[in-house]
């Protein structure tokens, strides 16, 4: 064989090698959601999801931490978003080259790498001490908003950077104020965008599961919150907490949460997809 | 009246922007205050010298020696997995593979990443480490190493999404050239388009580590809660972030020193994290220079 041959050989297995590893990742995802599916299927009724927890693993169900994890989807969303979407607007089309935006930029980049789980720390000594909150949906979403909204910051400022530079133009020359340009043609512009990565921060923060353990949510707690000072569970520290039990019926129930929750993070991930494949259509 | 609104919606906005570095201040102002009380009563000598940790014992030792082994032990085998096989996802999309298969795998393989941890945790537990037993008889059933495998899974999409992009953005022209030489598409990637994608590649690994380091749910499930000075995958560690959880899921009082360690732990954490997120914007800014 001579070198010519060798070469091409060579290419040739490093491009099989490289199939097998893209589609080692996706067939360990098919396994594993294939596995999951035949340990908790049999487990899902209507009872499962109704339920309050419980110490018998056949009687126990998700209805207290399901609705905990909608209580901070939407209380996350209500924080974090106006503050996130009005931070990313600000650096984008306000802020001056200075040192201070210099700082913003490489402070929301340090903010985005920083672990979830100092995020914990900071809402427990902030927000359940310090403005004694206690460990209360509202100290859990305020924790989680901080969590995701560098996320929030970067995606509104691609988006607003993906709008046209003629449709500012357009509106400056008829007048508008530089407010009303982007009330009335940038956000509804880049709305689509800003969306797609709201989106995938509270996905996120859905199954966030360390910063609520640090904060205090609970793995037990008797009835689903009705108000924001209310102590909380949610499905990831319900999942977390149904693994740590050795019985083995308690397994099947995690598997079962396990479906759910996957359920909802892949919903809103299709979601947000769906949104960027339409937005990006718009402007090509 | 117009300018009173656009002036006060800009401050507005400003303050908005502000809570970013107040959210900083608050981290670095959190850790350090409980740690400072904390090495206090602890001398730091102790911190980084003692091989032992045992804050929540009768006999306590402050050492965060065998957490930060259990840390680095961890993230090293999940590195070991996802390096080779990101870097090779990541060369064969933007080298070989035709541009709709890129365009599918692309989101499918970020799943990967979308997936909450502790469902990972769960499959560390209950899959992978029985799957492991099967050939390394003495596994024992909370072990670091199938805690890393499925961490080094989950980053997985980290490496290969982002050096993906950094190859992707090498210009045409370098390959062309290479293969006007008469290589081949290997000799291209390796010898042309990885080097000059090598600062982006290197972004990418940074970045996995740095979340490799900082994961929590996998090894807090996976990894065990045994914190131990060693580097044996088989048997039971600790590391910084599921001691953290460990300590959190406990009643210990506020304000005692087993509630101090979880900060003293949590800034070692964040430093190192934190010097690791610098040194990946510095790479990144010189490099963004180099191509724009």
């Amino acid at each position: 064989m001579n070198s010519i041959q060798k070469n091409r050989l060579k290419d040739r297995l490093f491009m099989y090698w490289g199939m097998f590893s893209t589609l080692i990742g996706l067939v360990l995802l098919v396994v594993f959601i294939g596995d999951i599916l035949i340990d908790g299927l049999g487990i899902i009724d209507w009872s499962f999801i109704t339920n309050l927890p419980s110490r018998k693993a056949e009687k126990a169900g998700i209805y207290t931490a399901l609705m905990g994890s909608i209580w901070i989807l939407f209380l996350t969303a209500f924080i974090a978003i106006p503050v996130g979407v009005a931070a990313g607007v600000y650096l984008e089309e306000y802020s001056k080259k200075n040192w201070l935006s210099g700082i913003l930029e490489i402070n929301i980049s340090n903010l985005a790498g920083v672990p979830s789980i100092i995020y914990g720390l900071l809402g427990l000594e902030v927000f359940v001490r310090i403005m004694n909150l206690g460990a209360s949906v509202l100290a859990g979403s305020l924790t989680l908003s901080l969590l995701i909204l560098p996320i929030i910051i970067v995606a509104t400022r691609e988006a607003i950077k993906a709008v046209p530079k003629s449709i500012q133009d357009a509106s400056y020359a008829l007048g508008a104020s530089k407010w009303q340009t982007i009330w009335h043609q940038i956000l509804p512009a880049s709305g689509g965008g800003i969306l797609t990565g709201v989106i995938l921060a509270l996905s996120r923060a859905v199954g966030e599961t360390a910063p609520l353990i640090v904060v205090g949510a609970l793995a037990y707690v008797p009835f689903a919150p009705d108000n924001p000072m209310d102590e909380f569970s949610v499905l990831p520290i319900q999942i977390f907490n149904w693994i740590s039990r050795p019985q083995h019926g308690f397994i099947e129930n995690a598997a079962a949460a396990i479906i759910i929750l996957l359920g909802i993070t892949f919903i809103m991930n299709g979601i947000a997809v769906y949104f960027r494949n339409k937005w990006q259509k718009k402007w090509k | 009246m117009r300018k009173i609104k656009e002036y006060l919606i800009e401050k507005l906005l400003f303050s908005s922007a502000l809570i970013t570095i107040a959210v900083t201040f608050g981290i670095i102002g959190v850790l350090g205050f409980e740690a400072i009380i904390f090495f206090s009563e602890v001398s730091i000598l102790e911190f980084f010298t003692d091989t032992q940790w045992t804050p929540l014992f009768a006999d306590k030792h402050f050492g965060i020696l065998p957490l930060l082994t259990g840390t680095l032990l961890t993230s090293f085998i999940a590195i070991s997995v996802a390096l080779p096989i990101g870097l090779s996802i990541g060369i064969y999309l933007s080298e070989y593979a035709p541009k709709s298969f890129r365009k599918t795998v692309k989101p499918l393989l970020e799943l990967l990443a979308a997936v909450p941890t502790v469902v990972y945790g769960f499959f560390a537990l209950i899959v992978v480490t029985p799957f492991l037993q099967g050939f390394i008889p003495n596994l024992s059933g909370f072990n670091s190493l199938s805690a890393g495998i499925v961490m080094g899974i989950m980053i997985i999409p980290f490496i290969s999404s982002l050096s993906e992009d950094a190859l992707h953005a090498v210009p045409d022209a370098l390959r062309e050239a290479s293969f006007g030489m008469g290589a081949t598409k290997l000799q291209t990637a390796f010898k042309v388009v990885v080097p000059a994608a090598s600062s982006g590649i290197i972004v990418s690994i940074i970045l996995a580590i740095s979340r490799a380091i900082g994961e929590t749910m996998i090894v807090a499930i996976a990894a065990g809660q045994q914190p131990r000075f060693t580097l044996d995958p088989t048997v039971p560690v600790e590391t910084i972030t599921a001691y953290i959880v460990q300590v959190s899921l406990g009643d210990v009082q506020h304000g005692s020193i087993e509630y101090r360690t979880i900060f003293a732990a949590g800034i070692t954490l964040f430093v190192v994290t934190f010097l690791l997120n610098t040194i990946s914007y510095r790479i990144r800014k010189k490099y963004q220079q180099r191509y724009e």
